[in-house]
C-alpha cells in the first residue's frame, strides 16, 4: 500500500478507531467484530467495503494491519464523500472528512458527540461522527456507553426485544455481534459499538477482551461456548452467519474457512440477508446442497443409502457425536436413508456446527423436510426458541411409530408422513372381494334383482374373480357331491349370508384401499351375524361332510364317471384363461368349475345372474342341494379366506371333499368345453353370491344332464383317479387359499398395529 | 415408573444403562446383570417359533421386595431390561408393553442412524430424551 498520510486529526482519529478495533492489542486486526462493525457503521454499500477491504490490503493479508486499517478508514472516508474508491485517493483527496460512522440512537449520538467534541477539539469535524454505541435504548447501562454497546450488541442478539442484557454476554456478544448484525440490519449496523474515541475506548478495550476469545473464534472454527447464550438467539445470527459462511465454508468443509474472505463474504451476505429464521437455507446453499447431492445420488428424487451419507458427512470432520445428532435430527423418516430435503437440512446443520453453532436438540422448523425453503416462518420465535431450548426433552419429530420392528415398514408419522415419499402408510389391500363384491352381496342379500349386480360383476375385479372361481368350483363341486342330499334351505341361507358376510369381513377387514382408516363397525355385526350362522355351518357341515365324504364313496360308483381324463385338458386349456385373478387356482378351479360347468347350461347362468336370488330356493330340490352344498363349500372357503377362523378350515376340506365328490359326480362330457368357456367368464365376472344363482342354474343342467351320462365299467378306476386328481386340485386350493388367509391375516394385524399406535399416541405416556 | 432401564447387547455387555435414583445406580446395575440369567433361561424355553412380539416381551424376570424387573428381547439377542418400583402402583402388563415397544422403536431409529456403529455405547440424544421420560414420571 502505497504510504498513507494522516493528517493529525485523522491520525488521531484512525489510531483511536485502530484501537478500538484492536481488542487483542495485536497491532493487527482481524476482521472481525469490531471492524466490520466499523464499517457497517460507515452506512456504505457492501460492495464498497468489500472494495475497501481488499483495497487496503486487508483481504490480502487476512487481517488488518494498523497500516491497512488507516487506509480503510481513509477509503471509508473517500467513499462516503462520494469519491470514487482509488488507491491513489488516499493521499490525493485532500480535506477529506473523518470517515463517519453511522450513529443510530440519539442518545448514543449525543453521546459520543459529546464525547469526541469533548474529546477533541480539533476533531470538531466528526460532528457526531462515531455512531453512538449501539443505541438499542438499551439505556440501563446508560452510565457506560460501553457496556451499553456491549449489552446492546447482546441485546440485539436476543431478540433484539429484551433490552436488558446483563453484561457477561456482552464479551460473547462481540463474535456474534458483527454475525448477527445483519440480523437487524435496519438498526443493527449503525448500533454497531463503534465507540467513541479516546476516553471510550479504554472501557472498550478492557470490556472486549473478554470477547477477544470470541473474536479469535473468526479465524476459525469451533463456536466457543458463550456461544450457548446464543443459541437462543443464534436463530437470529446463524441465518446471516450461515447465509455468509456457507459458501465459505462449504468450500473448504473439510478446511478451515479462511478468514477474510469468509468474513467478508459473510458481511455482505449477512447485510443482505433480512432471514428471520436462523435456519433457513438460502437459495445459494440450497443449491449447493443439490449439487453436492448429485454427486452422491444422481437421483434428486432417490435416497442416498446411510453409508455413503456417512462418508460424505464424515468429511467435515465433526466427531462422529455430533454426526450423529445431525443425523438423528435430519433423518426424518429414520429409513436409514436421506431424501434431498433431509439431505440438505443434514449439509445445513454441518455448516452450522461448523460454524460453532450448537445443533438443536429438535430438528428446526425450516429444515424440515417439508418445510425447507419456506418463507412461511410465521413462528420465527418459536424456532428460535426451540433452537435455543437446549434443556427442552425434545423428542425427535419424526417419532417413528411403534411398528413391529420385524415388519419393515414405517407407519405416518404424526402429520409429516405427507412430504416424505420413504414413509408409506400400509394400506392394506384386499386380494379377495372388494367393495363391489360387498355391493354385490349386499344386493344379492336384499334379494334385490340380479340386474345390479350385475354390472359390477361384469366389471369385477380379477381378485374377486380368484374367490369367485375359488367359491364356484368348490361349490359346484360340493353341490355336485351333495347330490341327492335334501339340504333345507337353511342351508342356502347360510351360505349366502355366510358368504355375505364373508366376502364383507373381507372386504372391510381388509379395508379398502382408499381409506385407511379401520374398517367400519357395521360389518361387524354382520360378522356375528354370520359366524352365528357360520356355527350353524359348521355344524351342518360337519354332518354333511359325513355325508358327502359318505357320498363321494358312493357317488362314484353311481354317478357317471367325470369325463375328467378328457375334460381336464379342456377345463384346464379353458381355466387358466379364465384365472385373471387366479394364480394358484388354475390349477384346482380348471378342474372344479368346468367340472361343473360341463354340465351346465351357461344360458341358464345369465339367466340367473339376472334372475334373484330366491330362485335357489324355487329351483328344484336337487338343484337347491348342490347350490347349497356348493354354496356352503364355497361360503367355508370364502369365510377361510377373510375369517381367520380356524373351524372353517375343517369346512372346507369338508367343502373340498364334497367337492371332489361333486366332481365325480358330475358327469360331463358333451356340452362341455364352449359351456365351459361361456361359464368361465361368467364365474369371471361374477361374485360368488351370484354365483350361487348361477350356480344353481348350472347346477340343475347338471344333475338334468347327470342321469343321461352313462356309466361306463371303467368308470370306478376313472372315478378313483379324478377324485385323486380332485384331491390334488382341493389341496392347491386349499393352500392357495390359506396362502390368501395368511396375507390376509397379516394385513389385519398391520391394521391392529396401526390402530395401537394410533391408539398410544393418543393415550397420554403416563400410566403411573 | 421405571428407575432403571438398560440396553444389552447380544453379547451380554450393557450398550446402555440408565437409573433414576442416582445413589443405588450400582445397585440397579447389578439387578441387570443378574436378570440376564432369567433372561436367557427365558429365551431357551421359549421355542423358536415365528417371531411374535409377544415373545419379544418377557414379562416379569422377577420380583423382589423393592422393585420388579421386566424383560424384553430382540429378534437380534438385544435385551431391554426395566425395572420399576414396586411401591407404585402396579404397572400394568400392557404399559409396561408398550414402553418397551417405545424402547425398542428408538433403539430402532439409533440403529438406523449410519454413523451408530452396532456394539457401541448408545449416546443418541433421542433415545435418551426418550428414556427421560419414561423413567421421569411418578415416583
Amino acid at each position: 500500500m502505497e504510504g498513507l498520510t494522516l493528517s493529525d486529526a485523522e491520525q488521531k482519529y484512525y489510531s483511536d478507531l485502530f484501537s478500538y478495533c484492536d481488542i487483542e492489542s495485536t497491532k493487527k486486526v482481524a476482521s472481525n467484530g469490531r471492524v466490520v462493525e466499523l464499517f457497517r457503521a460507515a452506512q456504505l454499500p457492501n460492495e464498497v467495503v468489500l472494495q475497501i477491504m481488499e483495497l487496503c490490503g486487508a483481504t490480502r493479508l487476512g487481517y488488518f494491519g494498523r497500516s491497512q486499517f488507516y487506509i480503510a478508514l481513509k477509503l471509508v472516508a473517500v467513499a462516503q464523500s462520494g469519491l470514487p474508491l482509488r488507491v491513489e485517493s488516499i493521499n490525493t483527496v485532500k480535506d477529506l472528512p473523518l470517515p463517519r460512522f453511522g450513529a443510530s440512537k440519539n442518545e448514543q449520538e449525543s453521546r459520543h458527540t459529546t464525547s469526541y467534541s469533548s474529546d477533541a477539539e480539533n476533531q470538531g469535524s466528526y460532528s457526531g461522527v462515531i455512531p453512538p454505541p449501539p443505541g438499542r435504548v438499551q439505556v440501563k447501562k446508560g452510565s457506560v456507553s460501553h457496556d451499553t454497546v456491549q449489552s446492546r450488541s447482546s441485546t440485539e442478539q436476543q431478540e433484539s426485544i429484551s433490552p436488558v442484557v446483563s453484561p457477561q454476554q456482552s464479551p460473547p456478544t462481540s463474535p456474534h455481534t458483527w454475525r448477527k448484525h445483519n440480523r437487524h440490519p435496519s438498526g443493527g449496523n449503525n448500533e454497531r459499538p463503534l465507540a467513541g474515541p479516546g476516553p471510550f475506548w479504554s472501557p472498550f478495550t478492557e470490556a472486549q477482551t473478554g470477547s477477544s476469545a470470541g473474536d479469535t473464534m473468526w479465524s476459525g472454527h469451533s463456536p466457543p461456548p458463550p456461544q450457548e447464550n446464543w443459541v437462543s438467539f443464534a436463530d437470529t445470527p446463524p441465518t446471516s452467519t450461515l447465509l455468509a459462511m456457507h459458501p465459505a465454508s462449504v468450500q473448504d468443509q473439510t478446511t478451515v474457512r479462511t478468514v477474510a474472505s469468509a468474513t467478508t463474504a459473510n458481511e455482505i451476505r449477512r447485510q443482505s440477508s433480512s432471514y428471520d429464521d436462523p435456519w433457513k437455507i438460502t437459495d445459494e446453499q440450497r443449491q449447493y446442497y443439490v449439487n453436492q447431492f448429485k454427486t452422491i445420488q444422481p437421483d434428486l428424487n432417490g435416497f442416498i443409502p446411510g453409508s455413503a451419507a456417512k462418508e460424505f458427512f464424515t468429511k467435515s470432520k465433526l466427531p462422529i457425536l455430533e454426526l450423529s445428532h445431525i443425523w438423528e435430527l435430519s433423518d426424518f423418516d429414520k429409513d436409514g436413508a436421506l431424501t434431498l430435503d433431509e439431505f440438505c437440512a443434514a449439509f445445513h446443520l454441518v455448516v452450522a456446527r461448523k460454524n460453532g453453532y450448537d445443533l438443536p436438540e429438535k430438528l428446526p422448523e425450516s429444515l424440515m423436510p417439508k418445510l425447507i425453503d419456506l418463507e412461511d416462518s410465521a413462528d420465527v420465535g418459536d424456532q428460535s426458541g426451540e433452537v435455543g431450548y437446549s434443556g427442552s426433552p425434545a423428542e425427535a419429530p419424526p417419532s417413528k411409530s411403534p411398528s413391529m420392528p420385524s415388519l419393515n415398514q414405517t407407519w405416518p408419522e404424526l402429520n409429516q408422513s405427507s412430504e416424505d415419499t420413504a414413509i408409506v402408510h400400509p394400506v392394506p389391500i384386499r386380494m379377495t372381494p372388494s367393495k363391489i363384491h360387498m355391493q354385490e352381496m349386499e344386493l344379492k342379500r336384499t334379494g334385490s334383482d340380479h340386474t345390479n349386480p350385475t354390472s359390477p360383476l361384469l366389471v369385477k375385479p380379477p381378485d374377486l374373480s380368484e374367490e369367485n372361481k375359488i367359491n364356484s368350483s368348490v361349490k359346484f363341486v360340493s353341490g355336485n357331491t351333495v347330490d341327492g342330499y335334501s339340504s333345507s334351505d337353511s342351508f342356502t341361507s347360510d351360505p349366502e349370508q355366510i358368504g355375505n358376510t364373508v366376502t364383507r369381513q373381507r372386504s372391510h377387514s381388509g379395508t379398502s384401499p382408499d381409506n385407511t382408516a379401520p374398517p367400519p363397525p357395521p360389518p361387524r355385526p354382520h360378522q356375528s351375524h354370520s359366524r352365528s350362522s357360520s356355527l350353524d355351518m359348521n355344524r351342518t357341515f360337519t354332518v354333511t361332510t359325513g355325508q358327502q365324504q359318505a357320498g363321494v364313496v358312493a357317488h362314484p360308483p353311481a354317478v357317471p364317471p367325470r369325463p375328467q381324463p378328457s375334460q381336464a385338458p379342456g377345463p384346464h386349456v379353458h381355466r387358466p384363461v379364465d384365472a385373471e385373478g387366479l394364480i394358484t387356482h388354475t390349477s384346482t378351479s380348471p378342474q372344479q368349475i368346468p367340472e361343473q360347468p360341463n354340465f351346465a347350461d351357461f344360458s341358464q347362468f345369465e339367466v340367473f345372474a339376472a334372475s334373484s336370488v330366491n330362485e335357489e330356493h324355487d329351483d328344484e330340490a336337487e338343484k337347491h342341494p348342490e347350490v347349497l352344498q356348493v354354496e356352503k363349500s364355497s361360503e367355508p372357503s370364502a369365510s377361510l379366506r377373510v375369517a381367520k377362523t380356524d373351524g372353517r378350515v375343517e369346512e372346507k376340506t369338508a367343502a373340498s371333499a364334497p367337492a371332489n365328490a361333486g366332481k365325480g359326480t358330475t358327469p360331463l362330457a358333451p356340452p362341455p368345453k364352449p359351456i365351459r368357456r361361456r361359464l368361465k367368464s361368467e364365474d369371471e365376472l361374477r361374485p360368488e353370491v351370484d354365483e350361487h344363482s348361477q350356480k344353481t342354474g348350472v347346477l340343475a343342467a347338471v344333475l338334468a344332464s347327470q342321469p343321461s351320462i352313462p356309466r361306463s365299467v371303467g368308470k370306478d378306476k376313472k372315478a378313483i383317479q379324478a377324485s385323486i386328481r380332485r384331491n390334488k386340485e382341493t389341496n392347491t386350493v386349499l393352500a392357495r387359499l390359506n396362502s390368501e388367509l395368511q396375507q390376509q391375516l397379516k394385513d389385519v394385524l398391520e391394521e391392529r398395529i396401526s390402530l395401537e399406535v394410533q391408539l398410544e399416541q393418543l393415550r397420554p405416556f403416563s400410566h403411573l | 415408573m421405571a428407575v432403571c432401564i438398560a440396553v444389552i447387547a447380544k453379547e451380554n455387555y450393557p450398550l446402555y444403562i440408565r437409573s433414576i435414583p442416582a445413589e443405588h445406580e450400582l445397585k440397579f446395575h447389578y439387578t441387570v446383570h443378574t436378570s440376564l440369567d432369567v433372561v436367557d433361561e427365558k429365551v431357551s424355553a421359549m421355542g423358536k417359533a415365528l417371531v411374535d412380539q409377544r415373545e419379544l416381551y418377557l414379562g416379569l424376570l422377577y420380583p423382589t421386595e423393592d422393585y420388579k424387573v421386566y424383560g424384553y428381547v430382540t429378534n437380534s439377542k438385544v435385551k431391554f431390561v426395566m425395572v420399576v418400583d414396586s411401591s407404585n402402583t402396579a404397572l400394568r402388563d400392557n404399559e409396561i408393553r408398550s414402553m418397551f415397544r417405545k424402547l425398542h422403536n428408538s433403539y430402532t431409529d439409533v440403529m438406523c442412524n449410519p454413523f451408530y456403529n452396532p456394539g457401541d455405547r448408545i449416546h443418541s440424544r433421542a433415545f435418551d430424551n426418550m428414556v427421560t421420560s419414561m423413567m421421569v414420571q411418578v415416583c
